[in-house]
């Protein structure tokens, strides 16, 4: 498992996490993508996103279903609190590619994993470059990072 | 009355913080050089020294994605909303071995 510098934590409640991995096995073994947006850290909507690219090995969001998103977040006054997508085939860390178009030093990027019969989810920080991990927890309590 | 342009958090440290900022011009490309007058740095974040629009940059003229209407040269009125969000992408491409952010 290849691991970041631990810095801060990112909790998601139980309903979310659960549609995230549901979400990202429904196009397996295609990388599906989504938001999530709310206020002060609580999630008040989570927006799947179509993966304009549908790849098993890249993902680049519907721009127009992104604006969507993006205008309803300003709407209610939401922030954006982390951007997800799916490994099919390979661990829950952030790739070079996943660096190199990281463009929201603000938001978490919660990256899941399916290359093993259990799904592995991390989240992190990309800032200029660089990667840092937040501890993820699920409805309270502290999510395994996974065995590698 | 002027265009308006919506801009993301990310590139709001250009324009005092302001989430909407006026702009005049008949094209995409003439709102940008204006912009670039009124809050000094945006237009390097939008478009290339060729002046095309950066590929991993969303620029919308009302809703619709100025990649499938024009470019830079898509005609704008008075009225018009230009949004700007950067692209969210990214994937499983191997990473890099050895990258020093990794331990």
């Amino acid at each position: 498992m290849t691991r970041a510098q631990i810095d801060g934590r990112f909790h998601l409640d139980r309903t979310t996490y659960e549609a995230i991995i549901a979400h990202a096995r429904s196009d397996f073994p295609y990388e599906v993508c989504g938001l999530l947006a709310g206020e002060d850290g609580e999630i008040a909507k989570h927006y799947r996103i179509p993966n304009a690219a549908r790849s098993m090995t890249y993902y680049s969001m519907d721009p127009k279903a992104m604006l969507q998103a993006f205008n309803e977040m300003d709407e209610h006054d939401w922030d954006l609190l982390a951007i997800y997508h799916s490994h099919t085939h390979t661990e829950a860390f952030p790739s070079a590619t996943d660096v190199e178009l990281a463009f929201y030093p603000d938001a978490v990027y919660l990256i899941v994993s399916l290359q093993e019969d259990e799904p592995v989810a991390r989240a992190f920080n990309i800032r200029d470059g660089k990667i840092t991990e937040r501890k993820l927890y699920v409805g309270g309590a502290q999510v395994p990072a996974g065995s590698r | 009355m002027p265009i308006e342009v919506r801009i993301p958090t990310v590139l709001r440290q250009h324009t005092d913080g302001e989430k909407k900022v006026a702009a005049e011009g008949e094209t995409l490309h003439e709102v940008i050089a204006d912009l670039e007058g009124r809050h000094p740095g945006l237009k390097g974040k939008l478009v290339d020294d060729d002046g095309a629009l950066h590929r991993f940059i969303n620029v919308y003229v009302n809703d619709e994605d100025a990649r499938f209407l024009g470019g830079a040269q898509t005609p704008v009125e008075d009225g018009d909303v230009v949004s700007i969000l950067p692209a969210v992408a990214g994937g499983a491409h191997p990473r890099v071995a050895g990258s020093p952010e990794t331990r």
